[in-house]
């Protein structure tokens, strides 16, 4: 029988910083002192940590590798240290290759970081993430096309993901709205969320066109921020400060872009491929899911994601949304902080630690009352990176 | 000659896609084609994704698609473009299958269509640039 990572490992600390539009702070500040509270949060000394991997969003740190970072914390003698990056499924990610490198004895507790400072008092949440658009650069050869016809940013590619996915299935903007307005009723239960009016359909469709068929409603959130988490094996967890998250499956996958025809790239993620590894893994079938949390880039990304898991028919994401079994009180409690739509944006952070909080069982207001299995999903890039974790409150 | 002068971004040709963009001028859309496998691609990439050769040469596409996808821009993120917002993006799936990046003329936004069939139109922006948009096949 080929040996399973299921129940080996858990996350014995989550740490995060005030997110939003916490100004003044550089992204190595906000790493540090997300690792500062989930040492905190997990009842270990800073001399426990002996593995580190660092994720940034658009503002990196100096040097290659964490190294600036671990010197910033004074930390010595790693058996683990490297930067990571595939978009918003680093962080499932980061958690993966920790927990293999502990369940094989390469350390003991690895602390997994991301980081990002993006806004300034003088600057909007859209500038610090629009690519070319303000430069007036155009780089030479066929990649300089994007700027000539005014095709600028990730909102304009996922308005292009999303669209098609209209086109070919009869998705309509109503569809993409349900998903925003349940996940903003989960915000406002949520401390942590920056977004806590309520939101009605009405209130997504008067919100302004970013790029067609893409409302403001749509995109997610800019947070200034840090989120770290640390795994432990299973047995250390089991006796430390917080109640373990189990990691039970863990897969990736990474369907490439040919940029032809063939492959619809743009209604297909690589969900179908990160799922079967990672399902087989934690012994568990789709019914077996209590508690969701989707990378929510877009509302579109939650709907795309909803089907490659096998939640409904490829094409039907739009229906089946629509009844708000997403929200509070619905049958399929998704995003339940909020989201990146409503809560905070740390990319692959903001799934995984909600996955966290609702494991343990301590997310108060929003709290789901069955979370046996959580399914934490990443993804980066257009839909070219995702990746599952499964997590539970009980071991194996 | 264009009436006016054009005021956005004009692309420029680097090594690997100078006959793409000499081609334009002269009202051809130029692809490269694997001389082992007979795949086409898109300037820029020095190995056939299919069989990794990297013996190629040029060919002359039809300039028939489909509209894969489209967008249409209001976030104002170029002041180039600020006169032309709201307007539309798109990708057009070649009958020979690259996806290119494009804008569709000649349609209305809300007659743009996915999987509608487009040719491309040469837009001689300047006297060295042509822009490959595509419109609406048989219009």
């Amino acid at each position: 029988m080929m040996q399973t990572l299921k129940g080996k490992t858990a996350i014995s600390g989550l740490g995060i910083t005030e997110q939003g539009k916490v100004y003044g702070h550089s992204t190595a500040w906000f790493a540090a002192e997300a690792i500062r509270l989930a040492l905190e949060d997990s009842g270990l000394r800073k001399e426990d940590i002996d593995g580190m991997l660092v994720n940034t969003g658009v503002t990196p740190m100096p040097g290659m590798g964490g190294l600036d970072l671990q010197n910033h914390l004074g930390l010595t003698n790693l058996r683990l240290l490297t930067g990571m990056q595939a978009g918003g499924a680093t962080a499932a990610m980061m958690v993966q290759y920790a927990a293999m490198a502990v369940a094989n004895g390469m350390a003991n507790h690895v602390v997994c970081v991301f980081a990002d400072a993006p806004l300034r008092e003088s600057r909007g949440g859209g500038g610090a993430y629009s690519g070319t658009g303000g430069g007036g650069y155009v780089p030479p050869g066929m990649s300089g096309l994007y700027t000539a016809f005014g095709m600028f940013g990730i909102n304009a590619q996922y308005a292009l993901a999303a669209r098609r996915h209209m086109g070919m299935y009869g998705t309509t903007n109503d569809h993409f709205g349900a998903i925003a307005v349940a996940q903003r009723a989960w915000a406002r239960k949520s401390p942590h969320a920056q977004q806590r009016d309520p939101m009605t359909i009405e209130d997504y469709h008067a919100s302004r066109w970013v790029a067609e068929p893409l409302h403001l409603y749509d995109c997610c959130l800019v947070s200034n921020g840090g989120v770290a988490v640390i795994v432990s094996s299973a047995e250390a967890a089991k006796d430390m400060k917080q109640p373990p998250a189990y990691i039970w499956g863990m897969g990736q996958g990474h369907p490439g872009d040919l940029k032809r025809a063939g492959w619809d790239v743009d209604t297909n993620t690589g969900a179908p491929i990160a799922k079967e590894r990672a399902f087989s893994m934690a012994g568990i079938e789709l019914d077996d899911i209590d508690v969701c949390q989707l990378y929510d880039c877009y509302t579109y990304t939650v709907l795309v994601t909803l089907e490659d898991y096998g939640f409904c028919a490829k094409g039907e994401g739009g229906p089946f949304v629509a009844d708000g079994k997403l929200g509070p009180g619905g049958s399929l409690p998704t995003n339940t902080g909020g989201g990146q739509l409503s809560g905070y944006y740390m990319w692959g952070m903001t799934p995984l630690s909600e996955g966290i909080v609702q494991a343990r069982g301590t997310g108060g207001e929003r709290q789901v009352e069955k979370h046996d299995v959580v399914l934490v999903s990443g993804n980066g890039g257009i839909l070219d990176h995702h990746s599952t974790l499964i997590l539970s409150p009980h071991p194996a | 000659m264009p009436d006016q002068e054009y005021t956005r971004p004009i692309p420029v040709a680097d090594e690997a896609s100078k006959p793409f963009f000499d081609g334009a001028n002269e009202g051809k859309l130029m692809l490269v084609k694997c001389s082992q496998c007979g795949t086409h691609r898109l300037p820029g990439r020095e190995r056939c994704l299919d069989c990794w050769s990297t013996e190629s040469e040029w060919t002359q596409a039809s300039g028939k698609g489909k509209l894969y996808t489209y967008g249409i821009m209001h976030q104002k993120y170029h002041p180039a473009f600020a006169d032309v917002t709201p307007y539309n993006y798109a990708i057009v799936e070649l009958d020979e299958g690259p996806r290119l990046v494009t804008n569709i003329v000649d349609c209305e936004h809300d007659d743009l269509k996915t999987d509608m069939s487009v040719e491309a139109v040469f837009d001689h922006v300047s006297d060295e640039a042509t822009l490959i948009r595509f419109r609406p096949a048989g219009g």
